[in-house]
């Protein structure tokens, strides 16, 4: 009769321990807390970091709930938002001791109130999108024809640099959009060319295209380095973003890669949406100019002068006023790379440049022409420059690798490495889009969804149990168990909960209340006929399920559709709207039918049940006929 | 409780042609409207900056149309959005500037008329973003329209596959009708009610198919106007009941949503509303107009049931 056999029962059971389990760490909420993570290499943290956090706060008097030293974040709880506030000042002075070099991210963040033991299980709240946390989401297009001809212009450098060195005579280099031309006088030099370049420069495919009477050579990068130059340009611009959302103070970014050429950034709870915009947008520039070291410009460094014709006063990290020529000399594009290191001679700290085959001929020369003097190294960011470093130049500097060492700690070079490594972008990026959440209006949306998705549960559930009495009870049961299932499935997942997600939620389980309609009334009809209840609620789920798929999996390829083509605040309302139609399968069918069978099932003489009316035409119905 | 007494089929094919006619008007006034007067589409598609400002008393939008024009940005639009206090403000993209710092000039200029101004949200799309999202919006819409077809014809017959997705469209053309009409505003979140209610209302044509199917099945001397009827007439019940408890949850959502969720809340109840007028009237008359017939779904499904007119076929008893 109406039994399912042990294991199905099991399922069931399993399946509500395991929902009630992950679904329990939404009822604590969230707690303020103070999240300290690591924002230079080379640093970490350790449970000595740990015991001065504790140190720290114990010596302001602020009582934290909870101090806990996690994978890569020492996380540390508070009862209410005065305290967060305070201890994030705290700790903020007590691990940065130096506030213009930070080694540590101090941010604010929201933490699960939820018991260690349901942490251990890995089971943690729904992840809140940003339209119910509040904070900053943009999109960055980066200009990948920029980073090409940036590539193409340092390889015309190269090229030139070789030919050069090869003794192969040619008539101009020049770079024109993606591709490099040479133009030559003969022939034969440009078939010695072409060989040198086909072995030297792998990346780069040739074509001769003569120009009137000019023997001239084309040489464009192949798409598959093209490709590795797009995404070394992408990595290193998400490098960069990395660097300057650290100064932020965010506790958890998200910072990812999205197509070929977009950069998603999202930051959860930052509030001052125009700095966060400033530093991301924000494009630093390296230049090395001259020092100005006349009498008038020494004057004007001690600030007794006026700063002389064609020099111009900048400020050394240390506050120093430096004097430096206008004429740039190189840029950051010429620039390859720079790592920190030491001194081969005197093994003090130093940063290591590698220079492009331009920038290393240029410098060469300069430092030829400028043994004893000294170089700056500005960097630029939002038309405001800085030196970063004025050595004295010792002796000429050739092939390209430059050493800038003196009056610097490992940190301190590390720190500078970083700058100019990650201090420019790879290629121009532009916000493309951009959306904003106060805090409040977060909020807001929360207690908005939850709403909808309480009022219009009691609703229908209220309707249910009214009109079909007992199968409406365990029909509202199932569809709570359905709501527990999909929050289980979504904190599980860690799918990001947006307030359309929301909507999907409450539309859901307005549409999974569907398949218990469908059966109800399907057991109300086999009544009607003048089945003997078991039966009838046999014949009922039976006959009820070949529809509930159809219709589910209709449901289902507009979902999966939304999730294909969705972006943003469609992808958000997909997720739940084809989880929320697989619980619902579960739920509605399957354990329905399990809380009747317990119910009904083992009565044998079963006279009624108690689905409402079941109402029968005095006369039979006219069209029934066999 | 029982709201549906219903003593004998209703004859609800008698007056299909009426039915179609009904739909075919509305459809055409939908239509019409969309060209005449098109969507309100908002931001994300047309690319541009939004903002919402709330003020601590009910906000001058006069003034803040002033304010905003005077920084030189046209075609502003300010609009009061769930109360009087907050604001609404849609700038289109600016040609020249840097559209991304556009919002924050706009607010400083705010705040400087009313200290009280309160950013709640910005939203700024550029105009290559808001192009993809209406190809992959239209992407999306194809997607849904051949998998729907697929798996009905495949599962049924091509015939009902036809009908359930021209019943259905026509939902979806009506929903967008209005907010042509009304002028409301089409944003993603009502492109996905739209796209839901395709899938959600197909299912409702499905489970009539499903009785008709079984109808054929079971009484093999009822014509096929009468074994539609009676499809339709034993589904009615189930079909108002589902609805109704989903248009529950809409009708929570338009209530406690707020503004954010309201266009959503609306294009899901036109949908659901127009919904059970296309799946009950109209998809099974066009399946009928089509020429569906016993043969087409019971070839072979036959053999396989013992005694049809048993209630109690499949029950182990």
């Amino acid at each position: 009769m109406n039994r399912y056999p042990v294991w199905k029962y099991a399922i069931i059971l399993v399946a509500l321990v395991v929902g009630g389990l992950y679904a329990l760490p939404n009822l604590f909420g969230e707690a303020p807390a103070v999240q300290v993570s690591v924002a230079k290499a080379g640093l970490k943290l350790d449970a000595q970091a740990l015991l001065r956090v504790e140190e720290a706060l114990k010596g302001a008097g602020i009582s934290a709930d909870a101090v806990a030293l996690e994978a890569n974040s020492i996380k540390a709880r508070f009862a209410n938002t005065d305290a967060q506030l305070k201890a994030k000042d705290v700790i903020q002075k007590a691990l940065n001791l130096d506030p213009a070099s930070a080694g540590y991210v101090v941010a604010l963040n929201l933490l699960s109130r939820s018991p260690a033991w349901l942490t251990a299980l890995h089971a943690s709240p729904m992840y809140l999108g940003l339209d119910l946390r509040g904070g900053v989401h943009f999109m960055l297009q980066v200009d990948m024809q920029a980073a090409l001809s940036k590539r193409a212009e340092s390889l015309a450098g190269d090229i030139r640099t070789v030919l050069r060195e090869k003794n192969i005579r040619h008539g101009g280099i020049s770079r024109e959009g993606q591709t490099i031309a040479i133009r030559f006088r003969d022939t034969q030099a440009m078939e010695s060319a072409r060989r040198v370049v086909q072995d030297q420069f792998a990346e780069l495919s040739t074509v001769e295209a003569p120009d009137g009477a000019e023997f001239r050579m084309l040489a464009s990068i192949k798409p598959v380095a093209a490709r590795t130059v797009q995404d070394q340009a992408l990595k290193q611009n998400i490098t960069t973003l990395h660097n300057r959302i650290n100064e932020l103070g965010v506790a958890e970014p998200v910072i990812q890669q999205q197509g070929l050429d977009r950069i998603v950034v999202q930051l959860p709870g930052v509030q001052d949406t125009a700095k966060a915009k400033d530093i991301l947008g924000r494009t630093a520039t390296l230049e090395i100019r001259m020092v100005d070291e006349g009498s008038e410009a020494r004057a004007a460094e001690s600030g007794s002068g006026p700063v002389p014709f064609g020099s111009e006063r900048f400020l050394e990290r240390n506050g120093q006023a430096v004097v430096v020529k206008k004429q740039v000399l190189l840029t950051g594009d010429n620039l390859t790379d720079a790592q920190p290191g030491f001194d081969n001679q005197t093994q003090e700290a130093a940063v290591h440049l590698t220079l492009d085959a331009k920038g290393a001929r240029i410098f060469r020369d300069v430092t030829r022409e400028s043994v004893g003097k000294r170089m700056a190294i500005l960097l630029f960011e939002k038309g405001k420059g800085e030196v970063v470093t004025a050595p004295v130049i010792r002796s000429e500097i050739g092939g390209g690798r430059v050493q800038i060492s003196g009056r610097m700690t490992t940190v301190e070079a590390a720190d500078t490495a970083l700058l100019l490594r990650a201090g420019s972008l790879a290629a121009p990026m532009e916000i493309i889009e951009e959306r904003t959440i106060g805090p409040s209006l977060g909020a807001e949306n929360i207690a908005k969804g939850f709403n909808s998705v309480t009022w219009g549960f009691v609703a229908v559930a209220t309707f249910m149990c009214l009109y079909y009495m007992l199968f409406g009870v365990i029909s509202s049961v199932a569809l709570a168990f359905n709501l527990l299932l999909l929050v289980a499935v979504l904190s599980m997942l860690q799918a990001t909960l947006t307030l359309p997600g929301m909507a999907a939620m409450a539309l859901v389980l307005g549409m999974a209340i569907d398949a218990n309609v469908l059966i109800n009334e399907r057991v109300r009809e086999e009544l009607r006929n003048g089945a003997t209840p078991q039966a009838a609620i046999h014949a009922g789920y039976d006959r009820a399920w070949a529809t509930i798929i159809d219709s589910n999996v209709t449901t289902l390829i507009a979902g999966l559709a939304l999730l294909a083509f969705g972006s943003g605040p469609v992808r958000g309302f997909a997720v739940v709207h084809c989880l929320g139609i697989l619980t619902s399968m579960f739920s509605g069918v399957f354990f329905s039918r399990g809380v009747v069978n317990v119910w009904y099932g083992r009565q044998k003489k079963l006279k009624g049940i108690s689905i409402g009316t079941v109402w029968r035409p005095d006369a039979s119905p006219q069209t029934i006929s066999g | 409780m029982e709201f549906f007494k219903i003593r004998r089929d209703i004859p609800f094919m008698r007056h299909a042609l009426v039915f179609n006619a009904v739909s075919a008007l509305t459809f055409f006034a939908a239509v019409f409207f969309l060209f005449s007067r098109g969507l309100h589409l908002s931001v994300e598609f047309t690319g541009g900056t939004l903002m919402e400002v709330s003020y601590s008393q009910p906000a001058d939008l006069q003034g803040i149309r002033t304010t905003v024009a005077g920084l030189g940005v046209s075609d502003v639009q300010v609009q009061n959005f769930g109360t009087a206090q907050d604001v609404l403000i849609r700038m289109p993209v600016q040609k020249g500037s840097n559209t991304a710092q556009q919002s924050d000039k706009v607010m400083a200029a705010l705040k400087v008329a009313d200290p009280s101004a309160n950013l709640r949200r910005t939203e700024f799309v550029g105009p290559q973003v808001g192009d993809e999202l209406a190809a992959d919006g239209l992407k999306a819409l194809a997607f849904v329209v051949l998998g729907i077809m697929a798996y009905l014809a495949i599962r049924f017959e091509w015939k009902f596959a036809v009908a359930a997705i021209i019943a259905n469209l026509h939902d979806v053309i009506i929903i967008l009708g209005f907010f042509a009409f009304f002028q409301w505003e089409f944003s993603l979140p009502v492109l996905a009610a739209v796209l839901a209610v395709l899938g959600y209302s197909v299912n409702e044509s499905v489970v009539i198919f499903d009785r008709i199917r079984e109808n054929f099945r079971r009484y093999r001397k009822m014509s096929t106007v009468e074994t539609i009827d009676n499809a339709i007439t034993s589904t009615i019940s189930r079909t108002i009941i589902t609805h109704g408890s989903t248009q529950l949850m809409v009708l929570s959502m338009l209530l406690f949503g707020g503004a954010t969720l309201h266009y959503f809340a609306l294009a899901l109840t036109i949908g659901i509303l127009f919904g059970i007028y296309s799946s009950v009237f109209v998809a099974a008359a066009i399946a009928m107009w089509l020429g569906i017939k016993r043969e087409d779904l019971i070839k072979a499904a036959v053999k396989k049931d013992t005694d049809p007119n048993d209630p109690h076929a499949g029950a182990a008893v």
